[in-house]
């Protein structure tokens, strides 16, 4: 099975990445949108640690700030879906379209 | 010391974080979402463990698993979930949204495949020795003595996401 580099680490990141690119694009359901972007942090959160294996632990510090702000976003998310769910009784993402002309 | 079975723990837990990533993305339940996000969240934990860095793993675990991913169920039983198990999953615009993400995956895999000279391939080393401090007394001190000022920003963040949560979640302020 050979030896795991930094690159199969870097692999495994760029596809939860992209998969969670297609989440955020394709899904309607706005708190699966929120979950793919939840996979997306966590891509290059893996990415800051499998680089700070070979550059030193700035990378994860830098990883636990990233996990912060996952936090904070998500909170801050999914408020506003609470507060949109109360007016309009949808979580699509096509449904919302009050600043629409 | 060697490491033992790294590539059967490595393939296991990336195969399992990709499989479940897939399924976020698929399933029709939003509750089964979050179930498989939950199973990428601690496969990646497994994966932090195995690059030497257990405290992130923790911090993944304890935040992520235990916070966010709670907050997220909380979230769904509150929005109704049985209207979206019949409504369409994906949007009109998916063609165009997976055009797009295909030419992401094509250029990661153009410059993983070019470009992989610049990047350190170089073999994962153990240390030799144990070192004097754990990974948790350093990170401790890189955060509060490199990183001071930005852990205090990080703080004021999370104050305003606090506020600004309850002021959107809040029916009549």
């Amino acid at each position: 099975m050979g030896e795991i580099t930094t690159l199969h680490y870097l692999v495994v990141a760029a596809a939860l990445f992209a998969i969670g690119t297609v989440g955020v694009l394709t899904r309607r359901n706005v708190v699966i949108v929120l979950m793919s972007i939840e996979l997306i942090l966590n891509a290059v959160n893996l990415n800051l640690v499998a680089f700070s294996r070979l550059y030193g632990l700035h990378g994860q510090v830098f990883s636990i700030f990233v996990i912060t702000d996952a936090a904070a976003e998500a909170a801050v998310g999914l408020g506003i879906l609470i507060a949109f769910f109360r007016n309009k009784e949808t979580v699509n993402a096509d449904e919302i379209d009050l600043l629409k002309f | 010391m060697e490491p033992v079975a790294t590539p059967f723990f490595f393939y296991g837990l990336a195969g399992l974080a990709i499989v479940s990533a897939l399924l976020v993305i698929t399933l029709k339940n939003p509750v089964h979402s979050a179930i498989s996000l939950i199973f990428t969240l601690l496969s990646l934990a497994g994966l932090y463990l195995m690059l030497y860095a257990p405290f992130v793993a923790g911090v993944q675990i304890i935040l992520y698993v235990g916070g966010i991913m709670v907050l997220f169920l909380f979230v769904i039983m509150l929005v109704n979930v049985e209207r979206a198990g019949r409504e369409e999953r994906y949007s009109r615009q998916w063609p165009a949204g997976l055009l797009a993400s295909a030419v992401l995956g094509a250029l990661f895999v153009f410059v993983y495949v070019k470009g992989s000279s610049i990047f350190p391939v170089r073999m994962l080393r153990l240390p030799e020795t144990m070192p004097d401090t754990s990974n948790t007394q350093e990170i401790g001190l890189l955060l509060y003595r490199d990183y001071m000022l930005p852990f205090e920003i990080a703080s004021l963040l999370l104050l305003v996401a606090i506020v600004g949560a309850v002021v959107m979640a809040k029916k009549r302020i």
